[in-house]
């Protein structure tokens, strides 16, 4: 067995293919040096990362790939998979060795996985599009906590900076204890101590820390959701499956 | 705000829960300074009722005081209901509220008709004009155009609305006039024409200056309620479809009847709302924007009203055996996707992925493709030949049925609106 060990970039990642092209070997793993490693590989390399080679492997793929295909492969680097170091590898070596390159043989099992996550993570960030809850707080600063699988925050980044450009906000990730804190100029990255974190855990701002109006607004809101439903038409099946209950948590229509 | 709007909120709220439309998309608006909102060109639902629909804008009505009695509307005059308004700045407020905290995609305004038509349009017109010019909201409005109401008015709500829309409710004429005598066909095609003419004329001045203010840019809608009346699907189809060849318009809703006015004798006892066959005329009504189907195709005068056992597609090729098998390796995309089984998606997959080289019934299946549908209607090499001509319709008709029954529960299902 061949096994490769990299830095766990991106960049690494493309290092891994310029390197396995020169050497004229092809890793069945690819590992970074803090995984568990298999007692059984016959072969090891530990590939530097080189900026300078990343960046011709990335080249000769913008002229075979498009711009979607490109940004699959992202969607697969961000999901964190345990396949995705062989996946993306196996991807880019059948587009570098095919004159035009394959992205549309979605009958390659590799080309249709790639789609599949690229499609869970895009169906992630429209959900968190959907189901992200702000609270005003006593301070002015509206707050959302959300709990994606995969770390959505840069993906949905921008959908939220134009939509909600003149209200000061922090979009939480109460699993990866991270945010980002939207000041109406710029955005930063923020992390709670753990005693707050704790506290958000539960998704309700508490007591003096809401805004005078926040306790009436989510009641009008859950007053709203009891309203228009029609009770000649309960489909509870149909409610989850589009919106299933791991979001549930913190929205406000759903908590008492 | 006070307590006072929650009692406001749960009357017009439950008052304007029977309007079906929840579409937000059709527009796409990037943020203006110092406004709040944008509108993504898709549609974004914020939340999901008990009842499986989606809550994308805060659909409400001004008013449910209502001057009209028309037999199948819960507010109609003769009902004994606790009748209320908002005040423009409440409703105007509520929404911006609502849109802070991400629960809404923005407004859909209806309302009933108070003192006349133009009245009413005016305070719906009030709402909307304090949203975007005081409050600088640039998030999606819906309204409804009264029926009645003048050009004047319907112009102006053009140029502050996203979509618009007048509904027909019922499908056809004789049936109106019997169930809501005020109302005529050709009050309501009136302001559908004038939007129209409104849209097409704002698009030409586009072309010359691209400042020109926008009319009514994600086009209208309608609805039609099915069930309380014996029109016919084919009667229904046919009107949508000729709504369809109209250039703006982009959505027919169906609304299954729910008998909210018990006891008047103009209306059919329903135990049940007729959800089956509202899910079939969605079904129908997806193969005429997206499939390329004629209304004809789908309902005929020997086939009236579709059938509730097999999805309308089904039905068609049941029908119509001779245009089958089809070579998912060699025939046009068209054919591809009149295959039962084989939705626009993996047709594409399909079409582009077959360059590379013949795809397999596993490949098939890992597509997309809905093999136990679809296994009578295709051929490829792998497969055996038992298509839907050796085995017969009926034979086929048998088999998907006896799969479907089961899951009766699993049709009951409103389409999505993203991804349009």
């Amino acid at each position: 067995m061949v096994l490769f060990l990299y830095d766990k970039t991106f960049e690494g990642l493309l290092s891994c293919i310029f390197f396995a092209y020169a050497q004229k070997r092809f890793p069945d793993m690819i590992l970074s040096a803090t995984d568990q490693q298999p007692l059984f590989a016959d072969e090891r390399y530990v590939v530097d990362t080189d900026k300078e080679k990343a960046s011709r492997v990335w080249s000769s793929l913008e002229k075979k790939l498009s711009k979607i295909a490109r940004k699959m492969m992202m969607s697969v680097w961000i999901s964190g998979l345990p396949e995705t170091e062989m996946l993306l590898f196996r991807y880019i070596r059948k587009n570098l060795d095919h004159p035009q390159g394959v992205e549309l043989n979605f009958g390659d099992a590799d080309v249709l996985r790639v789609k599949e996550i690229a499609q869970q993570i895009s169906r992630e960030a429209h959900r968190i599009v959907q189901f992200v809850r702000f609270q005003e707080t006593a301070d002015g600063i509206w707050f959302a906590p959300i709990a994606p699988r995969y770390n959505m925050l840069p993906v949905v980044v921008n959908h939220f900076r134009s939509r909600y450009a003149t209200q000061p906000w922090i979009l939480y990730d109460t699993t990866r204890n991270r945010g980002l804190y939207w000041d109406t100029h710029t955005v930063e990255e923020v992390s709670f101590s753990p005693a707050d974190l704790a506290e958000l855990r539960l998704g309700k701002l508490e007591g003096e820390k809401q805004s005078d109006d926040e306790q009436l607004f989510q009641q009008i809101w859950r007053e709203y959701f009891r309203s228009i439903t029609i009770r000649e038409r309960l489909n509870l099946k149909l409610q989850q499956q589009h919106m299933p209950k791991k979001y549930w948590k913190y929205l406000t229509e759903l908590q008492q | 705000m006070n307590e006072k709007i929650l009692e406001k909120l749960s009357i017009l709220a439950d008052a304007a829960k029977y309007d079906v439309s929840c579409a937000s998309s059709g527009t796409s608006r990037p943020a203006v300074k110092g406004g709040i909102g944008t509108t993504t060109g898709w549609g974004i639902c914020h939340s999901f009722t008990p009842d499986g629909r989606c809550i994308s804008l805060f659909k409400i009505l001004l008013t449910n005081h209502c001057i009209y009695d028309c037999a199948y509307c819960t507010n109609r005059r003769s009902n004994d209901v606790k009748r209320t308004a908002f005040t423009p700045r409440e409703l105007a407020e509520l929404t911006i509220a609502f849109y802070q905290r991400n629960y809404i995609e923005g407004l859909f305004l209806s309302s009933g008709v108070i003192r006349n038509p133009d009245y009413t349009m005016e305070q719906m017109l009030r709402v909307v004009k304090l949203l975007r010019d005081e409050y600088r909201f640039n998030g999606y409005i819906h309204m409804k155009a009264i029926p009645g109401a003048s050009d004047e008015l319907i112009a102006q709500a053009g140029r502050y609305a996203d979509r618009m829309s007048v509904n027909l409710e019922i499908p056809s004429e004789e049936n109106l006039k019997l169930l809501a005598p005020e109302k005529s066909y050709s009050e309501v095609f009136a302001p559908m024409r004038f939007i129209q003419q409104g849209m097409l004329e704002s698009a030409e001045e586009r072309k010359k200056f691209r400042s020109a203010p926008r009319f009514v840019p994600a086009g209208q809608s309608t609805q039609l309620i099915i069930g309380a009346t014996p029109d016919s699907d084919r009667q229904i189809l046919t009107l949508a479809s000729a709504l369809y060849r109209r250039p703006s318009f982009k959505r027919v809703y169906y609304s299954g009847y729910i008998p909210v006015n018990r006891g008047d004798s103009r209306l059919p006892a329903l135990a049940a709302p007729p959800l089956v066959r509202e899910n079939r005329l969605y079904q129908a009504d997806w193969l005429m924007r997206f499939y390329a189907f004629n209304a004809s195709e789908i309902v005929n005068e020997t086939h009236p009203d579709l059938d509730l056992d097999v999805d309308p597609k089904m039905g068609w090729a049941l029908r119509h055996p001779e245009f089958f098998p089809v070579d998912v390796n060699t025939a046009p995309y068209e054919m591809i996707l009149r295959v039962p089984g084989i939705g626009v998606k993996s047709a594409k997959l399909i079409v582009v992925s077959r360059r590379y080289g013949r795809l397999s019934i596993p490949q098939l299946k890992k597509i997309g493709v809905v093999m136990k549908r679809a296994q009578y209607f295709i051929v490829n090499r792998e497969l055996p030949m038992q298509t839907v001509n050796e085995l017969t319709p009926q034979y086929v008709r048998r088999q998907v049925t006896q799969k479907q029954k089961n899951r009766a529960a699993a049709l009951l299902q409103y389409p999505i609106e993203w991804g349009e």
